[in-house]
């Protein structure tokens, strides 16, 4: 069985956990373009590699953010997301 | 055992042809150069050189003929789909299929068996209907059937189905399986007879353009001359997508499958369930062929997974209580190249010269002849066939998308 590190429960089967995609960051939508709009809504980077993903422990209803090699499928990190601060 | 066969073990030369030569060296130019040497890239190359006499056209395969996901999907081809242009496309596809044993003189062992999408709630009883009423219009033979047909002609199933008993099903007559190798040698034997090189365990390593037009293909045997590219790759378009630094809404996840040991005949038709997420049918060898839905986070490998087997069973057992001592004799998946809505991406790209055949996510096998035929019209002219321009790459700028996940998601 996979086991993914939940941030608040610790260690967990994958079964418990949904995978909400890529962490994107969407344009300004008051003066972004309807083609830029589009662009962040549906086009993604599609190719393998690491990726941050946001994940959702679905029994405690926890949200963080997953560091996942989507090549190999290896979970590298997992820590709680902070709000987009750079 | 065949004396035939006695013969092949005791010639030191093999005393038949190959299907195909196997080129030593790649020429300096191509015509035409085609990524992928599954069903989809070889169906292009045989139409291209059949109806358009374009010959001088390479097909790059970085694994064997047919290994990608031509080799691993449930086989199934019909045409029952929802919308107008993806039901006219997956027919012209199945009247396609009718022909291609002859015409390759090859038995693909296209058997034609009948097709139930079961329907346990009231929700996918509208769904039915909506999509029969839609069939019927362009002429495809669909209507919405009661739980006695089911019955009648699946007599094994147990029509409760644990907790979701079956309302009634969408019967597609026509629904079809064949056996799927067999498709991409034809289609390669086809194209390799009339002048196209098959190049097997050769990978492309990068798409060279100027000026926004494709100029040369980089590969692990070489360097190719070329203004023409079609990327027929499925679970690998995007690796080769970002060579060309072209985003797409394409995302790969796993799609599973498993077959049983082989039992005496019992199921003749194929059964779908959108609400237990599974889908069954039974091989020529007597196997039963078993899918559910897509794995449900992104993957690029074909790795399987202990807990789709236990899950798939589970739902099977409520549909099939007797089937509960027979063991699951193997297991597979692929890597499927999904769209958010569930019809696939073809026509020309934003680089002059390079094309795309993707997103067939879970239902590429039955669209093999179509897609190969259309987009060697699309070569051939340097524009879009008319059954599929709906399926541009432009759709999502436009916020045009087709609405097709009802009739594809689970049925595939």
């Amino acid at each position: 069985m996979k086991i993914m590190t939940c941030p608040i429960n610790g260690e967990r089967p994958i079964s418990e956990f949904y995978y909400w995609g890529a962490i994107k960051t969407p344009p300004n939508p008051d003066i972004c373009s309807d083609e830029e709009w589009s662009d962040y809504v549906f086009n993604k980077n599609g190719a393998p590699g690491i990726k941050k993903e946001f994940w959702c422990h679905s029994p405690s209803n926890t949200w963080f953010v997953a560091e996942r090699d989507t090549l190999t499928d290896t979970i590298l990190k997992t820590y709680l997301y902070d709000g987009g601060a750079k | 055992m065949p004396w035939r066969l006695l013969r092949f073990g005791l010639s030191k030369k093999h005393p038949e042809p190959r299907m195909f030569d196997a080129p030593d060296a790649l020429k300096p130019s191509y015509d035409v150069v085609i990524i992928g040497g599954g069903g989809h890239g070889l169906a292009c190359a045989y139409y291209l050189a059949r109806d358009f006499g374009i010959t001088n056209v390479c097909v790059l395969e970085k694994g064997y003929i047919g290994g990608g996901n031509t080799g691993r999907n449930t086989t199934i081809i019909r045409s029952n789909y929802l919308t107008p242009e993806g039901a006219q496309f997956y027919d012209k596809s199945l009247e396609l299929w009718q022909d291609l044993s002859t015409e390759f003189d090859l038995n693909l062992f296209y058997s034609n068996r009948g097709h139930f999408t079961l329907a346990h709630t009231d929700a996918a009883m509208r769904t039915s209907r909506w999509r029969a009423e839609v069939n019927k219009h362009y002429g495809i033979d669909s209507e919405v059937v009661g739980p006695e047909f089911v019955k009648k002609h699946a007599p094994m199933i147990n029509l409760q189905c644990g907790h979701h008993p079956i309302m009634g099903a969408l019967y597609h007559a026509p629904g079809s399986v064949a056996r799927h190798d067999a498709v991409a040698w034809g289609y390669g034997r086809g194209a390799n007879m009339r002048g196209v090189e098959i190049h097997q365990r050769t990978e492309v390593l990068g798409i060279d353009t100027k000026g926004g037009k494709v100029c040369g293909v980089k590969t692990s045997k070489g360097y190719i001359e070329t203004t023409k590219v079609l990327s027929a790759t499925a679970g690998s378009t995007p690796r080769i997508l970002k060579m060309l630094d072209i985003d797409t809404p394409i995302f790969i996840h796993p799609l599973q499958a498993m077959v049983s040991e082989p039992l005496k005949p019992w199921l003749d038709t194929i059964l779908v369930s959108g609400s237990l997420h599974i889908y069954i049918s039974q091989s020529s060898r007597g196997e039963l062929v078993m899918g559910a839905s897509l794995d449900p986070y992104e993957v690029h490998s074909t790795r399987s997974t202990l807990d789709f087997p236990e899950g798939l069973s589970a739902q099977m057992l409520d549909m099939f209580p007797f089937l509960s001592e027979v063991k699951v004799m193997r297991q597979w998946a692929g890597m499927a190249d999904m769209t958010p809505d569930f019809a696939p991406i073809m026509g020309k790209t934003r680089i002059d010269g390079f094309y795309l055949d993707a997103g067939w996510g879970t239902y590429g096998f039955k669209a093999t002849p179509v897609s190969g035929k259309t987009m060697a019209y699309t070569i051939a002219n340097d524009k879009p066939h008319e059954l599929i321009t709906a399926f541009s790459s432009e759709r999502f700028k436009n916020y045009e998308l087709t609405g097709e996940k009802g009739a594809a998601s689970v049925g595939h």
